[in-house]
């Protein structure tokens, strides 16, 4: 497939990995913010690669593993009653609310759709009149602009059956608090690379220069992440905090203007909660008033549930990137993906799902085989 | 509006909240191949049934018959059930498909296949002329294969009681003296190798299930391998095993193979054969192709110094043609499958976990 | 964090006004809304996410890594230090 094939040949990777080894004088932490770009790390064995001194922390970018327990409540909720068709992506089908998951509810009846694209519950709507379609808009801003042109098709078509139950996320504030942190670790960042499709980069210089930390707008394949790492260390050992666009094929510095209006139109940002690790002042996006009747939050009405979490999940912590997942003590034991104690176990971005799909037990099991 | 949903909610809950680290019903992820599957085996349906050759799990039970069976040792017996959704699919249907498929478990464990029978579960509305497609299908499936039909049932359930048409064929077969392949028995050293392409037979039907084009048509492989595997035995009788990576793909057979022969499973990712359309889906999809079933494909594993010979012979068979080396049987890392990335590092395959809901986000 | 990949838009059309395109990814075609790429040429590459096309491939920049990671070759038979 073109412009993703070449960028996983091995030549290639070996080619930046010497340049890594050759130009890193001392130990890095840097953090790859998107869960994409952690998947593809653990998928093709990237940190093993490097030289012992940098170490890759998880970011909580993934969408899924962040979006707060009471708004999973309140999704369950709305699935459950019997007039609603409720549409999701599949990722979020398995995330355990505090009592159930989607997918359970659709065992026990409840109509859950699959959706690959937000405009397909925009057709159920306009084929199903007689039932109320509702469609779970997570996602960082790459999907904001595909929930808003969905909310306004709606909107105009007087699809009156039709309404959003809404939980995107920002990453600048994210990346804000993590490194406000009194304990945070992170030297640099790979930045979120189809974020920035959408929103450009200019967000991050004033992270870069008030923290004095290096950001890399990175892309998701193995040469991207690696020519992302070898700039970040280059600006690392020359003290540099700058922005650089490492995917520039995709990225440019004022991102793409049209999908940034329409979310300014339709959206407007607020405190959100994410899951494990705080409520984050401004770093969501809700609905505007003049979309109000196409709030699902408003429109389904929830009693008060009592959100919990178990104990022993560290979901927080990875998502800050303080622990790994083979350092929680119920990872691959009472937490697997069959049975997900949290959200990064269940998300296939998750950090805790991309360990156990292609690492599992700790590293000691694995280590001779990736050192063979 | 605003409505209440309090009450559907506990409903749906039950009397009493589910603990959620267990599930208390069959859902789709059961019969995906992966995980959830082997679990639903081994905890629910073998302490049940408890007996020597089921626990086995090979593809095909080898039985031994009382008084003996002249000129052959032993008879070989499967059952599977076919389910597939839409039942006619680019390639194929469910009925060519269901006997390829109790042929083909047959034919790995070097069973000459020789009768079948079939049980229909047919949903009231299903239109005749369908049924008569599926069953002419069946019909020359059979005697393509040599087999003889000698059995059969049908049912029929209310409408919305059954996906159109369920068929569960169970065949018979022979397995010649001397002949004793098993996962049970690879071997640090042994090579691993693929008759050909992946997940091509998963690939077909999602595109169909999930309104996914092709540029060029993309067909399920669905076909029996008896005569490669016929071909193969006769010249390599020192083949280990084989299994026909069906639902949960290559990942499942290999992990399979890993823990009941206690052995480590090395693979290289550039040497696995994909066709690319088939990859692009993957892609799109969010999937491991190492989860896609293929249906007329199968896995053998081979003594190293057997290797390319018996390489040779696959690559001159029409169900073989793209035959390749994937790995190795190695001891370090018992019950583990670790594979070489395209990138150089390394990752684990897992057994698919659930259902293979598509990433999207 | 949000699966979005590259793919050949090979035509253009309108469904209910809203801009539509048949896109090319490797042998898979999938219909996307080009909505937020008006601009965009039949043959040109997309990143597509969630069935929505987010900005069109830089096809120069593109292949500008490869080409930096050769001069490095070449730099290195020279027996030159990195730049």
């Amino acid at each position: 497939m073109k412009y993703i094939a070449e960028y996983r040949q091995a030549s290639l990777v070996e080619r930046l990995v010497e340049l890594i080894r050759a130009e890193a004088t001392q130990s890095w932490t840097v953090m790859e913010v998107c869960g994409g770009q952690t998947h593809a790390i653990v998928r093709y064995g990237l940190d093993h690669l490097l030289p012992e001194g940098i170490e890759l922390v998880h970011g909580p970018g993934c969408p899924v593993c962040v979006t707060p327990l009471e708004t999973l409540d309140r999704a369950h909720a709305i699935a459950a009653l019997p007039n609603v068709t409720f549409c999701s992506f599949g990722d979020m089908l398995r995330v355990p609310g505090s009592r159930t998951d989607l997918l359970q509810l659709k065992a026990r009846g409840a109509d859950v759709r699959i959706i690959y694209s937000p405009l397909d519950a925009v057709k159920l709507a306009a084929a199903q009149p007689d039932r109320e379609v509702v469609l779970f808009a997570i996602g960082f801003e790459t999907t904001a602009p595909t929930s808003a042109l969905a909310i306004q098709l709606a909107q105009r078509g007087g699809l009156r059956n039709f309404s959003a139950l809404v939980s995107h996320v920002l990453v600048p504030p994210a990346m804000t608090a993590i490194l406000e942190s009194p304990d945070n670790r992170v030297q640099g960042f790979l930045g979120p690379g189809h974020v920035c499709t959408v929103m450009g980069y200019t967000e991050y210089e004033a992270i870069a220069k008030r923290f004095q930390t290096p950001i890399v707008i990175t892309g998701f394949e193995p040469v991207d992440l690696l020519e992302g790492l070898l700039c970040l260390v280059r600006q690392l050992e020359s003290r540099r905090a700058e922005v650089e666009n490492q995917y520039r094929r995709a990225v440019q510095r004022e991102g793409n203007p049209r999908a940034r209006q329409l979310v300014e139109t339709v959206f407007e940002a607020c405190d959100r909660a994410w899951r494990g690790v705080g409520t984050i002042p401004r770093s969501g996006l809700r609905l505007r008033e003049s979309y109000a009747e196409l709030d699902a939050e408003r429109r389904f009405k929830v009693e008060r549930m009592a959100s919990s979490e178990p104990a022993v999940c560290i979901s927080g912590s990875v998502l800050r990137g303080q622990r790994k997942p083979c350092e929680c003590p119920a990872f691959g034991r009472e937490c697997t993906p069959e049975t997900p104690l949290g959200a990064t176990m269940v998300s296939s971005e998750g950090a805790c799902a991309a360990y156990y799909a292609y690492r599992r037990e700790g590293q000691t099991t694995l280590g001779q085989a990736f050192r063979a | 509006m605003t409505m209440s949903v309090g009450r559907s909610f506990s409903a749906l809950l039950g009397s009493c909240p589910l603990p959620w680290s267990r599930y208390e019903h069959i859902v789709l992820g059961h019969g995906s191949g992966g995980q959830l599957t082997a679990e639903l085996i081994e905890r629910l349906f073998l302490p049940e049934l408890a007996n020597p050759l089921l626990a086995a799990q090979e593809d095909q039970a080898n039985l031994a018959w009382p008084g003996g069976l002249s000129g052959a040792a032993r008879l070989a017996f499967s059952t599977d059930a076919y389910v597939v959704r839409p039942p006619f699919f680019p390639g194929g249907d469910i009925g060519s498909l269901a006997v390829h498929g109790t042929v083909n478990d047959l034919a790995v464990g070097g069973a000459r296949p020789l009768y079948l029978s079939a049980a229909f579960i047919l949903e009231e509305g299903l239109l005749l002329a369908d049924l008569q497609r599926i069953v002419a299908s069946m019909g020359r499936a059979c005697a393509a294969c040599g087999v003889t039909l000698v059995a059969a049932d049908t049912k029929v359930v209310d409408r919305g009681k059954g996906d159109q048409v369920y068929i569960t064929t169970s065949g018979i077969g022979l397995i010649p003296d001397g002949l004793n392949l098993s996962i049970h028995k690879a071997q640090p050293g042994d090579k691993l190798l693929v008759s050909g392409t992946l997940g091509d037979h998963g690939v077909a039907i999602l595109s169909v299930r999930e309104g996914l084009e092709f540029e060029a048509a993309l067909d399920s492989d669905s076909a029996p391998l008896h005569d490669l595997t016929r071909v193969m035995l006769e010249a390599c009788p020192t083949i280990r095993c084989m299994r026909d990576p069906t639902r949960g793909g290559l990942a499942s057979a290999l992990n399979e193979l890993a823990l009941a022969s206690h052995v480590g499973i090395q693979i290289r990712e550039r040497t696995l054969p994909v066709r690319p359309a088939v990859r692009a889906a993957c892609e799109m999809l969010g999937l491991d192709v190492l989860h896609v079933a293929s249906e007329g494909k199968l896995m053998a594993v081979v003594p190293p110094a057997e290797a390319d010979r018996l390489l040779d012979v696959m690559r001159c068979h029409p169900l073989g043609r793209e035959s390749a080396v994937i790995g190795e049987v190695v001891a370090e890392h018992p019950g583990t499958v670790v594979m070489e990335s395209l990138a150089g590092g390394k990752r684990i395959v897992a057994r698919l976990s659930g259902e293979q809901l598509p990433r999207i986000c | 964090m949000c699966l979005g990949i590259p793919g050949k838009v090979v035509a253009t059309y309108s469904e209910n006004d809203v801009l539509m395109g048949k896109v090319d990814f490797g042998g898979v075609l999938q219909k996307v809304c080009l909505e937020y790429v008006p601009q965009v040429q039949a043959g040109e590459y997309v990143i597509v996410h969630v069935g929505f096309a987010l900005n069109i491939v830089d096809e120069a920049e593109a292949q500008r890594v490869f080409d930096y990671l050769r001069q490095m070759d070449q730099l290195d038979e020279l027996g030159a230090p990195p730049p």
